[in-house]
């Protein structure tokens, strides 16, 4: 398993944040940007802070599963802005102890910071900033698909409306620089959440998805609980969970070589 | 020796842990339990079996051919935590059982901006990949050139590591009453250019040394002081202590020691455009020959890091260092050398890191390696590794030497190259 390489750490998050804090009525917005906006600080920017356990079980298309569980804290600078990230690692056994941790900015002419603890040497690595387009520890979700992708990368499009959903199409400004030629997103309208993620390729064939499968109120934001993402392609799937999810927890700035050295209390427990 | 050290060092953790909270027995009692309830126990099993390619008439076939079971034990009271990793060595090519206290510490924060670990336990800082200067806390060499696993490169302290937090910057210092130096080579695993035979040797002549070993007199101190400022990560540092692996002989040229060695360095780290970045730097001040006259102990040295890791594809990362030492009392020490082991002044090092990873990140191949054009010698190190499920993984990999003189920093052990396979189940 890599560790990270980088956003993956995002990616759970924000998907565990695919929370939404808004639950305005549903009343017509006729701009696809505010739509955009609201559902990434939903879907990424819950609460000022936020802690979750999470159990990734990535099977593979002969049905062959591994398993992960980590957990996460996350702190936000800025609503939609920047953010740190902290994955704590309890499975599999080999990688235990291990901690990933990420400064995300939203500024696009700047790279992510990343960091990696190895606890049996005792040894704080910094991980060169990488390609947010590959797998986050083995598994079908992408470093992008946890921290976020930075929504400035795509053109945005509202292609329809309907009772339940608004459904955005998104098409990167550097084609070159992903693998899709574009992904529609279906962002429920009532609390913003992004639903379902429908990446199509260059041959406009769809050939992944990501679901939220269940969609819970905690601490009054609507929050991801269990998600899927499917790769058409290689026919392997990947299941995340999240559990005890508490956002507002007032962490202190843990996101430190202090704290990758021995790790927090909240981390641990 | 190494072991009664092992023993004593084990005991007062043992004695220093379960005494602690003896301060009513009620207390006591409840903080057992509370301990019991919060036992963590992790581990694994590994099998590991290697070769030698080439005949070495001072060592055996075998390179390594062991079992090792490590357990590690956690838990944590309100005020501390504590940790036990041991392991139990099974190890047919010495023909015995062994057993190794990796760490044995407890970790408590007496104060918001303090925490204190004390005890066994494995200690880094520093920049480089694979490549030491300012970290200067024991290393395991032999296990690093006989194949097994890159963690037990580093070899446990036994220390007292008191860590002050501040905005201004943070302080580290680590004390060792009692010299930890290298698991070197000493031609016990691995055959070795000896200078006073001039030719190769082994099993046959084992390297004897006096080590000061006196508690609290012997003693080691290091300190780093470091801060990130827009996450460029800068540190000084300093080391009083010992040169870690044999630096000299005494005159009678019977026994390797270990003479003074006090280090002052710097270094810094941060993103460079798409990569990593890091540059470091020495003084190493072989306190015991300040002169540089006397040939029988190190000359004082500088020695200069720089590197660069990047990805350069898809979970395929590439790392670049270039490493030099320099001897700064150089004429001196080549006219009180006995003539034949005289070194250039300058000893230069590059070493490249390829990794990528595959099946989904489960089949991890890399290579390590280190090529000095001024000893002329190389060394590599491929590693593939499988994981096979959760628990199981599987490991080949070789060390490879080669160089054109036999005295060489690698080229002495060009007879040690190996190929080594390993089975690890972890729970």
């Amino acid at each position: 398993m890599k560790f990270p390489s980088t956003l993956t750490i995002t990616l759970v998050f924000s998907a565990a944040l695919f929370a939404a804090n808004a639950p305005n009525p549903p009343e017509k917005i006729a701009d696809v940007e505010t739509i955009v906006n609201k559902a990434n600080v939903v879907a990424y920017y819950q609460g000022k802070d936020g802690k979750a356990k999470v159990k990734m079980t990535i099977t593979d298309k002969k049905g062959r599963t591994r398993l992960h569980e980590f957990i996460i804290l996350r702190k936000d600078i800025k609503d939609g802005g920047d953010q740190k990230y902290y994955v704590y690692f309890l499975k599999p056994a080999d990688v235990r102890k291990m901690v990933f941790m990420v400064h995300k900015h939203t500024d696009i002419k700047k790279d992510d910071d990343r960091w990696l603890y190895l606890p049996g040497l005792d040894l704080v690595r910094r991980i060169a900033a990488s390609d947010k387009r590959t797998s986050f520890v083995g598994s079908d979700f992408l470093y992008e698909d946890v921290s976020g992708r930075n929504f400035q990368e795509d053109v945005h499009e509202l292609i329809e409306t309907t009772d339940e959903y608004y459904v955005v199409k998104n098409v990167p400004k550097k084609p070159d620089s992903v693998e899709f030629s574009y992904f529609n997103v279906s962002i429920d309208r009532k609390t913003f959440v992004p639903m379902k993620m429908e990446f199509y390729d260059k041959k406009n064939k769809l050939y992944r998805i990501i679901e939220s499968k269940t969609v819970e109120t905690i601490q009054e934001f609507p929050t991801v609980v269990k998600s899927v993402v499917s790769d058409l392609n290689t026919g392997s799937k990947t299941e995340m969970e999240f559990s005890n999810v508490k956002y507002d927890i007032n962490l202190k700035d843990i996101f430190t070589e202090r704290y990758l050295r021995r790790p927090p209390r909240e981390a641990m427990r | 020796m190494i072991y009664s050290k092992r023993l004593i060092a084990f005991v007062a953790v043992l004695v220093a842990t379960s005494s602690l909270p003896a301060v009513a027995q009620e207390e006591t009692t409840n903080d057992f339990k509370a301990f019991l309830s919060n036992l963590d126990v992790h581990g694994f099993y590994e099998i590991r079996s290697g070769y030698r390619t080439r005949k070495d008439k001072y060592e055996k076939d075998m390179s390594i051919m062991e079992q090792r079971l490590q357990l590690d034990l956690s838990s944590y009271l309100d005020w501390a935590d504590f940790e036990v990793k041991s392991d139990i060595i099974g190890d047919l090519v010495e023909e015995q059982a062994d057993f190794d206290l990796r760490e044995a510490h407890v970790f408590t924060s007496p104060l918001e901006f303090m925490d204190l670990k004390v005890g066994r336990q494995i200690l880094t800082w520093g920049t480089g990949d694979l490549v030491f200067i300012n970290d200067l806390f024991p290393k395991d060499w032999q296990s690093f050139f006989i194949g097994r696993d890159t963690e037990y490169l580093k070899a446990p302290s036994d220390a007292a590591k008191i860590s002050l937090f501040s905005d201004l910057a943070n302080l580290d210092i680590v004390y060792t009453p009692k010299f930890d130096p290298d698991r070197f080579i000493s031609g016990q695993r691995i055959s070795y250019w000896n200078s006073n035979l001039g030719r190769l040797a082994g099993r046959d002549a084992i390297q004897r040394t006096a080590k000061p070993d006196r508690w609290f007199r012997d003693d080691e101190i290091a300190a780093r002081l470091y801060k990130n400022i827009n996450n460029y990560e800068y540190a000084f540092y300093t080391y009083h202590g010992y040169w870690k692996s044999p630096g000299g002989q005494n005159t009678a040229k019977t026994l390797a020691i270990f003479p003074d060695l006090n280090v002052y360095g710097a270094s810094v780290r941060g993103n460079v455009g798409k990569g990593i970045g890091n540059l470091e730097f020495g003084y190493y001040d072989s306190h015991d020959d300040q002169s540089g006259k006397n040939g029988n102990i190190n000359n004082s040295e500088l020695r200069f890091l720089v590197g660069y890791t990047k990805e350069v594809g898809k979970d395929f990362t590439a790392g670049l260092q270039y490493y030099v030492e320099h001897m700064l009392d150089y004429s001196r020490h080549k006219n009180s050398a006995p003539s034949g082991l005289t070194r250039d002044r300058d000893r230069h090092l590059i070493t490249v890191r390829l990794t990528k990873l595959l099946m989904n990140q489960n089949l991890r191949c890399s290579l390590f390696t280190y090529l000095s054009p001024s000893d002329k010698d190389t060394y590599m190190r491929p590693n593939i590794n499988y994981k096979v499920n959760d628990n199981l993984a599987v490991e080949a990999g070789a060390n490879i030497f080669f160089g054109d003189y036999p005295s060489t920093f690698f080229g002495q052990f060009q007879n040690n190259t190996n190929i080594y396979t390993a089975l690890r189940y972890s729970f």
